[in-house]
């Protein structure tokens, strides 16, 4: 970890350089309008970075907004981006929670029925090349015409995106399996439930862990998309609409660095969970 | 004509009062693959007796690992019977009849060493104390008493190798297939290793079927060496192994031995004039 922080650091420093001198060019133009006759040219580059409305915020501003809106407010407040990052988190977790049980099962079913495997496989691709901001809407609008509204379609949506990579993961982890690995088993003529459990299952965990990774940040992505399309009253897609509507662009970045910061999380306890496996298993997966 | 008098004289001592524990009769196996036939074995004829130590001889792809699948029910015969421990293979494996000692360890790198034992035991509904003492003592066996708690991978190639020896003895079979298990480990290791599991024959009393491509390893393990041809695989000739019973690593330099082994060679060669 030490030897990681240096490079990291570097990179943040380039990052933060960069970023104010974007938002000292994007914003110039207006705060050379706002200005008044006699300002000088550095008087206008100082109001760059603190205009009530930027079109890139600074990162100071960022963070003050990002300060105030976790700290200032009860977190049950709507003003408080911790309410509206538990609604999003919520939401993806139900959605996680479906496509964990949905991408196993189908993971399961394809890898011991065959006929599944031929008449699944291509709808499950399919699935995914269908782009989620098109789908997302529709399964809003439709569910919330049958009175459906708030977690499930965003836990639905949230679901459908992310139990991609747990199913093919998961078909890879299963199969994974050697024949010299399935001819024993079959020397010691198992049933199939005991060569799924002794073998396959525990195969699988190697290819799990990474598949889940990728789903928890998709299941989050899914959660703020299916936020966005219906005007939602809370959670973090919320936040990125409203704060585009009244050009309150340091809201839009902050919800985008508490989104970030949540699947950094998810995928922190991802992680824990990994190490604790391999922790019970020795040192490898 | 050969092979049919060894086959007789093999099955003469112990088989006259029990069953043979192996039993093939004009045994062929062919593999069709993309409208490709290959005839792995043709009309094997061979008669394993209780309490034998028999190693197949040949080539690579004569076919001998392939026979070894067979008994084991791995593979299905094209023609011909197979008799194993007085039933169908089918049903020797289903009754768990043998163990199977594949060409690489094949442990489950998730498992410790003591729990890869248990495996065939958790699986046969083993009660947890008896599967705990039986791993202890066949690990005990093959000189693994300090590894129980190691992961496989913590381990060299021939310890690997020794725990899934335990592991095919841990549920007692009767009968003990081993498909070139120290194909892949150093001399030293190997000559370590044919030494213990002899010990292990000479005190367990298991049938054994044996497959290599070493001369040396064959004669000093054997009570019979059945030497095959190259593909078509067929048996050229059985060899009785006229060594004493309690065999030693410098049994190997005697002029017995040699003899042994020169005649193995012979029928190798012999079998190889064939095409």
């Amino acid at each position: 970890m030490r030897h990681h922080a240096v490079p990291v650091l570097v990179v943040l420093a380039v990052v933060v350089v960069l970023w104010y001198a974007g938002a000292l060019l994007l914003n110039f133009d207006v705060a050379r309008n706002l200005a008044d006759e006699n300002a000088t040219t550095w008087d206008i580059a100082a109001a760059t970075m603190s205009q009530g409305r930027p079109v890139l915020p600074a990162p100071h501003q960022v963070a003050t907004e990002l300060f105030e809106s976790v700290f200032m407010h009860p977190v049950n407040s709507p003003k408080s981006l911790v309410y509206h990052a538990a609604v999003t988190a919520f939401a993806a977790g139900v959605g996680f929670v479906f496509a964990f049980v949905l991408g196993i099962a189908l993971a399961i079913g394809i890898v011991h029925v065959r006929t599944l495997e031929r008449s699944l496989m291509l709808w499950i691709i399919t699935s995914q090349t269908v782009p989620v901001l098109a789908i997302a809407p529709m399964v809003v609008v439709v569910l919330g015409n049958v009175g459906l509204t708030g977690l499930l379609p965003k836990a639905l949506i949230a679901g459908y995106l992310s139990f991609f990579p747990i199913s093919t993961g998961m078909v890879k982890g299963l199969r994974s399996p050697d024949p010299m690995q399935r001819d024993l088993m079959r020397t010691y003529s198992a049933s199939g439930a005991q060569v799924f459990r002794k073998l396959r299952w525990p195969a699988a965990m190697a290819f799990l862990f990474p598949s889940l990774k990728v789903a928890a940040t998709l299941a989050l992505v899914g959660a703020i998309v299916a936020e966005l399309p219906t005007g939602a009253q809370a959670g973090l897609g919320a936040r990125l609409l409203t704060g585009s509507y009244y050009g309150q662009t340091q809201q839009i970045w902050a919800a985008l660095i508490m989104a970030s910061l949540l699947a950094l999380l998810a995928v922190g306890v991802i992680d824990g969970a990994r190490l604790a496996m391999l922790r019970a298993r020795g040192g490898r997966l | 004509m050969a092979a049919d008098a060894a086959l007789m004289t093999a099955a003469a001592p112990a088989a006259d009062v029990q069953p043979a524990a192996v039993v093939a009769r004009d045994l062929s196996i062919v593999f069709e693959a993309d409208g490709q036939r290959t005839v792995a074995l043709q009309n094997v004829s061979i008669a394993i007796g209780r309490g034998a130590f028999v190693s197949l001889i040949g080539p690579s792809g004569c076919g001998k690992t392939t026979l070894l699948r067979a008994i084991a029910d791995l593979e299905r015969p094209t023609s011909g019977t197979l008799v194993v421990n007085g039933g169908s293979a089918e049903r020797a494996r289903l009754d768990r009849a043998y163990g199977y000692v594949f060409q690489a360890p094949a442990l489950y790198p998730w498992r410790t060493v003591a729990r890869n034992v248990m495996l065939p035991l958790e699986i046969m509904g083993m009660p947890p104390a008896e599967r705990r003492s039986r791993a202890g003592r066949y690990l005990d066996l093959v000189g693994l008493k300090d590894f129980h708690r190691r992961f496989p991978w913590q381990l060299s190639g021939g310890m690997q190798q020794r725990v899934s020896i335990a592991r095919a003895l841990s549920f007692e079979p009767a009968l003990l297939l081993m498909d070139e298990p120290f194909g892949a480990l150093d001399e030293i290791t190997r000559d370590g290793l044919n030494l213990h599991l002899h010990g292990l024959w000479r005190s367990a009393g298991m049938t054994v079927v044996f497959v290599t491509h070493s001369i040396p390893e064959a004669v000093f393990l054997s009570s019979r060496i059945v030497v095959m041809s190259p593909r078509p695989g067929r048996v050229i000739e059985e060899i009785e192994v006229d060594l004493p019973a309690e065999r030693d690593l410098d049994l190997r330099e005697t002029p017995a031995f040699l003899k042994v082994a020169h005649r193995v060679r012979e029928a190798l060669r012999a079998g190889h004039s064939y095409d």
